[in-house]
């Protein structure tokens, strides 16, 4: 019996649901949320060793037997991402503390930042496609109550853009799904690779895989970001932070999960048009992170950089572009996650979201200046941090199978994060003391502790490369084999 | 019928389409409300309309159940779409409550604020 | 300002009744009939709706004094507190069990642990959408 398996999602949405009872004990609140998270984080660790000895875990909901039911599977590459997520949310949780504010507490912000990590971590983990849908519906509800959450104009009407996108999106995964229903006639996703593999990927599966591709790149803003930056600029920083951590990450996910499981048939054509996807979102992204003076927007085309590098690796396909992948995901989701927490805490203490009304800061928040340095390097990629081993492993699977075009574009896109954060580094922390040391806004240790924890996490990921070796070798080998994917669904009963 | 239902999904999608062009913001959350009705027909369609038994009840008919599953698929979907139709209904008025007005290109957002 | 629309509220207080009857059948028939949670608790909350409408928020929040957003609350413990029964009895999350007991007056009948399951979705559904109604119509 597996019922461990669905902790990571039962767990924050029972405790989801509690918190509404206890609304006004915000003491309460912190630590169950905050409880939920660390308990997520053991559970992770433990599936993940077990994973290791013996193999893909699966929890039949209800006994019953695939492809009947629905399942949750654990394989490595979910439950790596489910680990992190932990982290990251634990940490966010950490940061919400001292800056969210009591009327965001009261309003149950927690509980919907636990409905959010639910339906997050149910996405990671479900084996069904449907069930896929239902959980990313679970977190995008929680997501569009976050960002409207405080009421400020401005939130509003954001909001009202960003529910009406992914309405739309989640229509084409509907739609989606209905084709594909009505091609293979199941939705295990065991069971859809199995029958895809046995009828061959005819031009008609092709066309459906194309419709998902549309439908996560929407979510995970791949190419299709426009709505991103308006989106991911207006609420409090804490929440800006999960959404840039997980809600892009979980897009890619999808993507990864469906082109190495379902339609992995005909490369020459959904790999490459992936990768065009992955090429031009990093012109764009590059674009616009050194177009624009407002910090949280280029810390948002960021993300979009991020997305385009990982299916960089996707679009390649080989076990090492796919490995750089997995570390590339790891190592975005905590570094995302600290350069918006960082960028949020700037705005705060200068006052002003423009890089021209900041300066010096670094003689004023010393520490928080040599963090936003430490972020700036392990984004670009420097060895001893965790974005290194993640690039290095995609440029060696395009150099493997000659795709010169997406290393290059990989590369420059790295040197243009560089140029953007450097420009970010000097013009705000750098040049003359703008804020005098008597109104200077006192950098809260609750400010403080949560960015030093994640890049101590990135730095952690960064010298423990070894450590995280076999299992995400594992989670790579799984994904190029859909064959032990399915056995552990369909033939281990 | 099939093929019926298919049209008629497709009409339903014409209508969502212009309603989610429009500047109201009212209309558009009408038109995803069409939209994901569109999309309930669709997957009714795919499970194939016609010819069966209620399935799962051992009564006194017999022959080949239909498929039980869009249909499952259908109730949880309704369900979801009705939790966001609510959603986006009091967001849009807080919205309005908030900017006093209803008017996308009102709503788009600027450099100068 | 209001209206004395006798029709309405003589015809409310008789068909509330009936509504509400309705909606305990679809409730109950909803195991092996069309029916079940989800249309037995709109039922339900269409009842309060018509109630809220035909006469004021404020008398009818009198007579029934629930904080509609906690009946939704404890409708989803239930709910999600069944999955979690599983972890007693070591059998897979969700799993439901169902039995026959004679019963006095009613016989013998069919219970299952969906029916609490159920009853979670019905409550979540009339205090979600109670919720909804009240919080648009609070400044109309």
């Amino acid at each position: 019996m597996n019922n461990l398996l669905v902790l990571p999602m039962a767990l924050p949405v029972l405790a989801g649901i509690i918190l509404i009872f206890f609304r006004n004990q915000i003491k309460l609140q912190r630590g169950i949320s905050l409880g939920v998270s660390f308990a997520n984080i053991g559970i992770a660790i433990y599936l993940l060793n077990r994973i290791q000895e013996e193999g893909i875990l699966r929890l039949d909901f209800g006994g019953w037997e695939p492809p009947f039911g629905i399942l949750f599977v654990a394989d490595s590459f979910s439950v790596i991402l489910v680990l992190i997520t932990s982290i990251v949310a634990a940490i966010c949780l950490l940061y919400a503390f001292s800056s969210i504010g009591k009327s965001h507490e009261k309003m149950l912000f927690y509980s919907f930042v636990n409905f959010l990590i639910a339906g997050v971590n149910g996405s990671f983990l479900t084996g069904d496609l449907f069930n896929l849908y239902v959980n990313f519906e679970v977190m995008l509800l929680a997501s569009y109550v976050l960002i409207a959450l405080g009421g400020k104009k401005i939130q509003l009407r954001e909001s009202i853009k960003y529910v009406v996108i992914n309405v739309l999106s989640s229509w084409f995964f509907l739609i989606a799904i209905a084709y594909l229903y009505g091609s293979v006639g199941t939705l295990n996703m065991a069971h859809i690779s199995e029958r895809i593999a046995e009828s061959g990927q005819t031009p008609l599966l092709t066309g459906i895989s194309m419709v998902f591709l549309t439908v996560f790149a929407l979510k995970s803003g791949l190419l299709l970001y426009f709505w991103l930056p308006g989106s991911y600029s207006v609420p409090p920083t804490a929440v800006a932070a999960l959404f840039g951590a997980l809600l892009t990450k979980v897009g890619i996910y999808a993507i990864i999960r469906v082109f190495t499981l379902f339609f992995y048939h005909d490369p020459d054509f959904t790999h490459t048009i992936i990768g065009i996807l992955a090429g031009v979102s990093l012109i764009g992204g590059s674009i616009g992170a050194v177009a624009y003076k407002d910090i949280r927007q280029i810390v948002s085309y960021n993300v979009v950089i991020g997305v385009g590098f990982i299916l960089i690796g996707l679009s390649v396909g080989t076990q090492a572009a796919l490995e750089g992948s997995i570390y590339y995901l790891m190592h975005d989701m905590i570094v995302k996650a600290l350069l918006f927490l960082l960028a949020g805490t700037m705005i705060k203490v200068a006052g002003s979201a423009s890089m021209d009304e900041m300066s010096g800061l670094i003689r004023n928040y010393p520490l928080f200046g040599w963090l936003f340095f430490i972020v700036m390097i392990s984004l670009a990629g420097m060895p001893p941090l965790s974005g290194f081993i993640g690039k290095v492993l995609i440029g060696q699977g395009t150099v493997e199978t000659g795709s010169y075009v997406l290393l290059a574009l990989a590369f420059l896109s790295s040197i243009v994060v560089l140029y953007s954060l450097l420009r970010i580094f000097l013009n705000c922390f750098w040049g003359e003391t703008m804020i005098s040391f008597e109104d200077e806004v006192p950098m809260k240790m609750g400010w403080l502790i949560p960015c030093v924890l994640l890049s101590a996490a990135t730095i952690g990921l960064g010298l423990g490369t070894e450590v995280f070796a076999p299992y995400v070798s594992d989670a790579a080998n799984t994904l190029l084999n859909p064959q032990i994917y399915i056995d552990a669904i369909l033939y281990d009963k | 019928m099939e093929t019926l239902i298919t049209i008629l999904a497709g009409v339903l999608v014409t209508v969502a389409t212009y309603f989610l062009l429009s500047k109201s913001v009212i209309r558009v959350i009408l038109g995803t409300a069409i939209l994901s009705h569109a999309a309930h027909l669709m997957i009714m369609t795919m499970g194939g309309l016609k010819g069966g038994v209620v399935p799962l009840l051992d009564g006194e008919e017999q022959g080949p159940y239909v498929d039980a599953l869009p249909q499952a698929l259908i109730l949880t979907s309704i369900v979801i779409g009705f939790a966001v139709t609510a959603l986006s209904l009091v967001l849009a008025y807080r919205t309005y409550q908030e900017t006093g007005t209803d008017n996308l290109d009102e709503l788009r957002g600027n450099k100068h604020e | 300002m209001k209206i004395n629309n006798v029709i309405l509220r003589t015809v409310t207080r008789i068909v509330v009744y009936i509504i509400l009857t309705l909606a305990v059948y679809l409730f109950l028939a909803g195991h092996n009939n069309p029916g079940g949670g989800f249309i037995g608790g709109l039922v339900l909350s269409s009842a309060f709706v018509l109630l809220f409408i035909v006469f004021d928020i404020e008398t009818i929040e009198k007579a029934i004094p629930f904080d509609f957003k906690k009946v939704a609350a404890l409708g989803a413990f239930l709910a999600v507190g069944t999955g979690f029964g599983a972890f007693v009895f070591d059998v897979p999350f969700l799993t439901q069990a169902f039995g026959y007991f004679n019963l006095p007056f009613f016989g013998e009948v069919e219970l299952t642990t969906v029916t609490i399951f159920e009853l979670g979705v019905a409550l979540v559904v009339v205090g979600v959408v109670v919720t909804i109604i009240l919080s648009i119509s609070e400044d109309v």
